[in-house]
């Protein structure tokens, strides 16, 4: 898998808030076809890491390569005119619209005269959510008055609708019970096996050693280490993010 | 159950807000029109009435965006006054010197100043609140100061008079309408605008196999847009030119006046400028990508952020949308009254506010409809016009008129609980 280029490549990226280094030089990698876990206590740095990729934040320092070309990120245009989506771990949803005006929220399908096409988009959203959540039916009320995992899943196919290439998932299963979650792990599966490349940020390590082939352990804004999750055991991964072990080589962080 | 009125509304597609509103103008008028001993529904009261409603109404449109943006702008009524003078000093004492005393062009150089200069103005303010992040109470309430300031020095504080003759008909009164047989073509061609368009959402909706609503709900809500539009038009129709000013609007209009003729007023022309704007703003807020923007930055500011939307843009983009729109407010209050004093737009930030909030626009942001502002400035002016008819004091009125924003507040919050927004 190395010898490919990778689809992205974050290299030794920084950023920092006043006087705290949130992200201090941290380089990650995703393959076409690849999972790759982020993994991290509270305040270990790893939403920040994957703001810069997403447009949210933009890094003090460090370079980003998607398909090995160098690219700049400044803002959320930037990052999704290169095929990279993001589902928020907030969700990011207007509460006071309906599910398909979030849906194409900054991407609004428009008819011949320039006008908002309100007719479209609700039949388009139609068609993804019963691939995504046969069950959803509520397409006019604002997504206020949807459930926790109907929000989710609204969230879920802003991502997935727009030919994604790259899909950052800040703890999509977080809100979820444990069917809604089964159809997540479901569809990450199957995006897998489409081609796309997925950042999955998570506290839960079983799901990162169900759902990834990799995991990146960052602690204290600085990267412990990047396994291969058939080579580490739960235990492995529980001592990378609360000691700063590594598992092959036995170092211990410092700080 | 079907037969419950609630459900009857609920075909029709009339939500409740709307309808509480009405029901609200409704009981206003016939209260009115009792105490004053019928002397407030005649077609003389209700042509002033939407007079007066034009100006304030029109700032209530923008000011529906500004709120839904979680802003609030209280500057405008400043920025009116300001605009005015500076546009009536501009037709009164500069264009005259250079086009020559009463050029045709007057008035239209006159009015596009006027849009332009609360465009440029607003863009400024939103600039300042957009990208310096100065929250826009400050920069507004400086501004508020400032406009009122600008005001007097254009002039040293001199009232400009008289405006351009045709300047002035912008502002109503018998000669600012359209006349009977324009008004009855204004009225059959919104009637038909209104048609065709229930009848292509229609066709689009079935065309992608959306539930539509019964053919029946369809007609009577036809015949309530049109027959409101017809009704309006025949009310002013109905109120007769007084005969001093018979032989000038007589000429005005190119008719032979033959003894014992009456003409009749018809719409006057700031009514038509605000259904004109009230139209081209309910398309704006939800049928644009801007308009789109506008509420979902209201909704979520983060959430639009994420989204790619340039929300400080956006800023700019609103607070101009609002110059522009006190620019032609303050044409209409500036025509209307023919003459221009440091007083003019006094409180009508207050009058504006008070009107998208009783219209059901939410301070907190994200809620808020063209249509609310636009009754809820009507029932802004019926009320305190109604009061003035029924003889009620100058202090009493700011006192109801105080009241009822709180209370029609308080009751969009009640109404907004209970259907769980």
């Amino acid at each position: 898998m190395t010898s490919k280029t990778p689809l992205v490549e974050m290299r030794d990226m920084c950023l920092s808030f006043g006087g705290v280094r949130a992200v201090d030089h941290v380089t990650v990698d995703l393959h076409p076809g690849e999972v790759v876990g982020l993994l991290g206590h509270n305040g270990a740095g790893k939403s920040t890491l994957i703001k810069m990729l997403s447009g949210a934040y933009r890094a003090d320092s460090g370079e980003i390569f998607i398909n090995g070309d160098k690219v700049t990120i400044e803002n959320p245009r930037d990052a999704r005119a290169h095929n990279i989506e993001t589902i928020y771990q907030t969700l990011a949803l207007a509460d006071n619209l309906d599910a398909a005006s979030n849906l194409f929220l900054g991407r609004e399908l428009v008819t011949a005269t320039g006008m908002v096409d309100d007719d479209a988009m609700e039949a388009e959203t139609r068609k993804i959510m019963h691939r995504l959540n046969p069950n959803f039916q509520k397409f006019s009320a604002p997504v206020s008055a949807l459930s926790g995992g109907q929000r989710q899943s609204v969230a879920i196919a802003r991502a997935v609708y727009f030919n994604a290439k790259i899909l950052i998932m800040d703890e999509p299963t977080a809100a979820l019970g444990p069917h809604e979650t089964q159809m997540v792990s479901d569809l990450i599966q199957q995006l897998k096996s489409e081609g796309l490349g997925i950042f999955l940020i998570d506290h839960d390590v079983h799901q990162v050693m169900n759902l990834c082939d990799r995991a990146s352990v960052m602690k204290n804004g600085k990267l412990v280490g990047t396994v291969d999750v058939d080579k580490v055991t739960d235990d492995d991964l529980l001592g990378m993010i609360i000691l700063g072990k590594h598992p092959h080589t036995g170092e211990v962080m410092a700080g | 159950m079907s037969d419950k009125p609630q459900n009857i509304f609920a075909k029709l597609g009339i939500d409740t807000r709307l309808l509480g509103m009405i029901g609200a103008l409704v009981v206003l008028w016939i209260l009115f029109d009792f105490v004053t001993g019928g002397r407030f529904l005649t077609p003389r009261n209700i042509f002033n009435v939407s007079v007066q409603t034009a100006s304030v109404a029109v700032m209530a449109t923008g000011m529906v965006f500004v709120i839904v943006t979680r802003h609030i702008d209280l500057s405008v009524g400043s920025l009116l006054g300001f605009i005015g003078m500076t546009v009536a000093a501009l037709q009164v004492h500069i264009l005259p010197d250079i086009l020559g005393g009463g050029h045709w062009s007057i008035w239209i150089i006159a009015a596009i100043a006027a849009v332009v200069m609360g465009a440029i103005i607003g863009a400024m303010q939103g600039w300042i609140i957009g990208y310096l992040t100065v929250p826009a109470f400050i920069v507004t309430l400086g501004g508020f100061l400032v406009y009122r300031g600008a005001m007097w020095w254009v002039t040293q504080g001199q009232t400009v008079a008289p405006l351009d003759p045709t300047f002035k008909l912008l502002g109503g009164g018998a000669d600012g309408t359209l006349g009977e047989t324009l008004s009855w073509g204004f009225g059959v061609l919104a009637s038909l605008a209104a048609v065709a368009l229930i009848l292509m959402s229609r066709r689009r909706k079935s065309t992608l196999g959306f539930a539509v609503k019964p053919v029946w709900a369809e007609t009577v809500l036809i015949a309530l847009a049109s027959g409101l539009i017809l009704c309006f038009v025949w009310i002013m129709n109905s109120y007769p030119i007084a005969k001093g000013a018979l032989p000038r609007i007589a000429e005005a209009r190119g008719i032979e006046l033959t003894d014992g003729m009456t003409l009749y007023h018809g719409v006057a022309i700031p009514v038509v400028i605000l259904l004109v704007v009230t139209v081209v703003m309910t398309v704006v807020s939800t049928r644009t990508r801007f308009g789109r923007y506008v509420y979902a930055t209201g909704g979520n500011p983060e959430a639009a952020e994420l989204s790619g939307i340039n929300t400080r843009l956006l800023t700019v983009k609103v607070f101009a949308l609002m110059g522009a729109l006190t620019g032609i407010a303050s044409i209409i209050a500036s025509a209307r009254l023919g003459s221009v004093d440091v007083g003019l737009g006094t409180l009508d930030e207050l009058r504006v506010i008070a009107a998208a909030v009783i219209g059901g626009t939410a301070l907190s942001g994200g809620f808020g409809t063209i249509y609310g502002a636009v009754i809820g400035a009507l029932i802004m002016q019926s009320l305190q016009s109604g009061m003035a008819t029924s003889g009620v004091d100058a202090p009493l009125q700011s006192i109801v008129v105080g009241l009822v924003l709180v209370l029609a507040v308080y009751i969009d919050i009640v109404y907004r609980r209970k259907i769980g927004n």
